[in-house]
């Protein structure tokens, strides 16, 4: 970060920047709401066999990672998935 | 042999038809033989740029449909002995032309001009699709603007998806005061975004307005700024190696003074 940074806030151009670079993610990846929904409730089925999940909580995303050191990157579904209890024998 | 270059964008008004009247003309310049081809039918425009609108007898469509001989639909530019336009037709649609016919087109113009640069429609339909059909290589040209860069990189995936082998991107309309003042994306800023290579960046120039309104392209005209950009991306185009032109430069005076 520069110096100067400090003391402005984001200018318009990196604002256009960052929303461009969220948007070409969902974009590139085709990845409607409906199927988001679908990944989301496929997966709190699976899960609740085995954990009591706080659906209301869970995140759900496709986002951009580092996939190297080069700075490559990658799309990646990520899930944020607080768990309130562990069953003991999957059900 | 000649290349078949396809100029697109996805968003309209970003400058395709611009690009494609002054990229024909600077290339004609430097002593290439050059036919620029219209395939926005119904909406035909590159005519009016180059301002050999009075001199259409036979279009694209007559070509496909045989109504005439190649030649006879070769309109030569006023003071350019090396360009040539084939109109589009305006009383049709693009569905008067498909693929195959495009491809065979494309390969007849190969054998007597160096370059054949084909003038792509707005949108990803059959304009798109016919367009793309007979080329080797693909323009992309963009405005630093959100909606811009989105719609050129559902392009680039369609470019992709359809093999063609070499895409390169022109960021059009930078206006370097803003750059620096940071309210527009530089051409670095969609370089990165876009992960395609850069063939050429023109500053926004009201002397693009002044060409067009007479229907003379500004290429080569070096007392403008847009007018050397363009012919930087010739000089590019025939396997030259040119610097780009400094005008996006983030960097104030007193970050300059200071390094980074």
């Amino acid at each position: 970060m520069k110096f100067t940074d400090f003391f402005k806030k984001k200018s318009s151009g990196e604002t256009a920047k960052d929303r461009l670079k969220m948007v070409l993610v969902s974009d590139r990846t085709n990845c409607s709401p409906e199927i988001m929904e679908k990944i989301r409730s496929d997966i709190l089925e699976v899960l609740s066999k085995y954990a009591e999940v706080d659906k209301e909580a869970l995140e759900l995303k496709i986002t951009n990672v580092e996939t190297d050191d080069k700075g490559t990157e990658r799309p990646a579904l990520y899930a944020n998935i607080p768990i309130r209890n562990i069953h003991h024998t999957a059900k | 042999m000649g290349e078949v270059i396809v100029v697109t964008s996805g968003k309209g008004g970003v400058g395709k038809t611009t690009t494609t009247a002054n990229v024909g003309m600077g290339l004609s310049m430097l002593n290439k033989k050059v036919v620029l081809v219209d395939t926005d039918i119904g909406l035909r425009n590159l005519d009016v740029v180059l301002g050999l609108e009075n001199r259409i007898v036979y279009n694209l469509v007559d070509i496909v449909e045989g109504n005439c001989k190649l030649a006879q639909a070769l309109i030569k530019d006023k003071d350019n002995n090396n360009l040539f336009l084939i109109a589009a037709a305006q009383q049709r649609d693009k569905n008067a032309v498909n693929e195959e016919q495009m491809v065979k087109l494309t390969e007849e113009l190969k054998k007597k001009f160096d370059y054949v640069i084909v003038d792509c429609p707005a949108g990803i339909e059959q304009g798109f699709k016919n367009a793309i059909a007979g080329a080797s290589k693909a323009i992309v040209v963009t405005t630093p603007e959100v909606s811009a860069v989105r719609d050129a990189d559902r392009i680039i995936g369609l470019l992709e998806a359809n093999e063609m082998k070499e895409v390169q991107l022109i960021v059009n309309r930078l206006r370097p005061d803003m750059v620096k003042r940071g309210d527009m994306m530089s051409a670095d800023d969609v370089v990165d975004v876009l992960a395609v290579n850069l063939l050429g960046i023109v500053p926004d120039d009201e002397e693009v307005v002044v060409a067009t309104n007479r229907g003379e392209p500004l290429a080569g005209n070096t007392k403008t700024m847009a007018g050397q950009a363009y012919m930087n991306i010739c000089r590019r185009l025939t396997g030259e190696q040119v610097s780009f032109l400094d005008l996006d430069s983030k960097k104030g005076f007193f970050s300059r003074l200071f390094g980074k």
